[in-house]
């Protein structure tokens, strides 16, 4: 089955053929996969070598001549190394890209802290609220989210995951609700990868589960009107990524928030993502552990 | 396009300069660029406000964003801006601040200040223009020799030079301003990386139109400016 990397790989290389407006810049990250995409279009396909803060300015210029660049490699190195690029090189001057990570917060859990990125998406709320963030939860998602991206000139990040659900939501820029509870009923929205532990957990409780892999703008039309007292947040990144949106969203009917999500310690342990997910109480127990605890926690 | 003639922004420049205030704080680095600048733009760029959107003209980005009064005042003596702007330099409602940005400021191709972003916005400029077919714009990026510092840079630098990038000239205004200096010289960096290079009396103007139009097939260029130490 196809992961989402190589679904990147196959629809980009796709839209370089299509589109000629469309560009990719690599830091070495995936460049043999793009091998015959590059003896096609040399002038398109360009890889700066391991240089993330090049391939960044690069994009940058290549948005100012009218093209649509995509850039990618791992998270920790498209965003963390080079944040001051995205600031400067594309938002300050006011173009977009496409900036489309792998590695997420702990695919590479063998490969230890620096090739993990539990804190991308909360860089980009630090530039604003121009970024649209794009969180699979599924290979069959990534194809239409990267096309409907090359059709703007919008920045947009694309967070891709080994981690995947059993089943594509491709119209999950909404809230979509997968499971409702009953009248009232707590709200659980789970992001991107977290779908399938969150249905898991939440097995039998009455609660209404939504999904979405747009966490940027977050629906929060959507979330006022599914949300009850109590909201459960699970996101792929880290916990309380997206509490002040919720909050300000809510600020106005009363309201509970537990967020979920990864950690902000360095576990400085290696072992394979499952393990990550069990100690950061985001698979289904740890899981179904907090949200039970959260939702019985409240007095009569 | 049209191409501009030669124009000669001599005589209105002191007075344009005097009329920026608030450049005290980097005038050393602002006046070392006037003869740079006003060479580009009188004699090397083509570019006019008319041209200022034609995906034909030059570019000319300023990496080296701090100390911009000598290139406000090129831009005035040129017509991008009008010349009563340069009379309220980073004012709450001036669109002229002591770094400039690109969505405030006609002519300007990109917003600068942190050092160390012209040079991968310059290569990026460069090679978008090439993978459209528009093989006559030249890009020119001007950079310190203290910028040179930034590691960033120097991604440039080996990139552009491994690949042969030769619609793009990088000038380096040289002032002695970087800390721990270039021992071996600024352009032995670029050229060891496959760039060619003339370094030049950055007050000479036809020392630095020869340098400023020397560049060769298939290899990025670079001039080297070199003017007093600000001291």
């Amino acid at each position: 089955m196809t992961d989402m990397r190589t679904a990147f790989i196959d629809t980009t290389t796709a839209l370089l053929d299509e589109d000629p407006r469309t560009a990719l810049v690599l830091a070495d990250i995936s460049a043999s996969q793009f091998a015959s995409a590059g003896h096609r279009h040399p002038d398109r396909v360009l890889n700066v070598g391991i240089r993330e803060q090049l391939m960044i300015g690069v994009a940058g210029g290549l948005a100012l001549t009218g093209l649509r660049p995509i850039a990618h490699s791992y998270a920790t190195f498209l965003v963390d190394r080079a944040y001051e690029q995205i600031k400067l090189d594309l938002d300050h001057q006011g173009v977009g890209a496409v900036l489309v990570s792998i590695g997420a917060s702990y695919d590479g859990s063998a490969e230890g802290r620096t090739h993990q990125s539990p804190g991308d998406v909360a860089l980009f709320d630090s530039l604003g609220d121009g970024w649209t963030v794009r969180v699979p939860g599924h290979p069959d998602e990534v194809a239409p989210l990267l096309r409907n991206a090359t059709t703007t000139d919008d920045p947009i990040y694309l967070r891709l995951s080994e981690q995947r659900n059993a089943e594509a939501y491709p119209d999950a820029t909404r809230l979509r609700v997968i499971r409702r509870g009953l009248t009232n009923a707590p709200l659980v929205v789970a992001v991107g990868p977290m779908l399938d532990p969150t249905l898991a957990a939440t097995e039998g409780m009455n609660v209404t589960v939504a999904y979405t892999h747009t966490p940027r703008p977050l629906d929060t039309p959507g979330l006022r009107a599914l949300a009850n007292t109590d909201v459960v947040l699970v996101e792929p990144y880290l916990a309380g990524t997206s509490s002040a949106l919720v909050n300000r969203a809510l600020a106005d009917v009363p309201h509970r928030l537990l967020a979920l999500g990864v950690g902000q310690t360095d576990l400085r342990r290696y072992g394979d993502p499952a393990d990550h997910a069990r100690w950061h109480g985001l698979d289904a127990d740890g899981l179904r552990r907090s949200i039970s605890a959260f939702l019985g926690s409240v007095g009569g | 396009m049209t191409t501009t003639l030669p124009t000669d922004s001599s005589a209105r420049l002191p007075g344009l300069i005097r009329r920026l205030t608030g450049d005290e704080k980097h005038a050393p680095s602002a006046h070392s660029t006037t003869d740079v600048l006003q060479v580009l733009y009188d004699r090397v760029l083509r570019v006019t406000p008319d041209t200022a959107d034609d995906p034909e003209r030059d570019r000319f980005l300023l990496s080296k964003g701090h100390g911009p009064a000598a290139y406000y005042a090129v831009l005035a003596a040129h017509g991008f801006i009008p010349d009563a702007w340069l009379d309220d330099l980073a004012g709450p409602e001036s669109r002229l601040g002591h770094h400039p940005d690109r969505l405030l400021v006609p002519g300007v191709e990109i917003g600068s200040g942190s050092l160390g972003h012209g040079l991968g916005l310059a290569v990026g400029t460069a090679l978008g223009l090439r993978a459209q077919g528009l093989l006559n714009p030249r890009v020119y990026v001007l950079l310190g020799d203290a910028e040179l510092d930034e590691g960033s840079n120097h991604e440039a630098i080996a990139y552009a030079g491994a690949t042969g990038l030769d619609s793009l000239t990088a000038v380096v205004v040289d002032n002695s301003s970087a800390s721990h200096g270039w021992a071996g010289g600024i352009a032995s960096r670029f050229t060891v990386n496959g760039w060619t290079a003339d370094t030049v009396d950055g007050r000479n103007h036809e020392a630095l139109y020869a340098a400023l139009t020397g560049h060769r097939p298939r290899h990025p260029h670079l001039v080297v400016a070199r003017i007093g130490s600000k001291g």
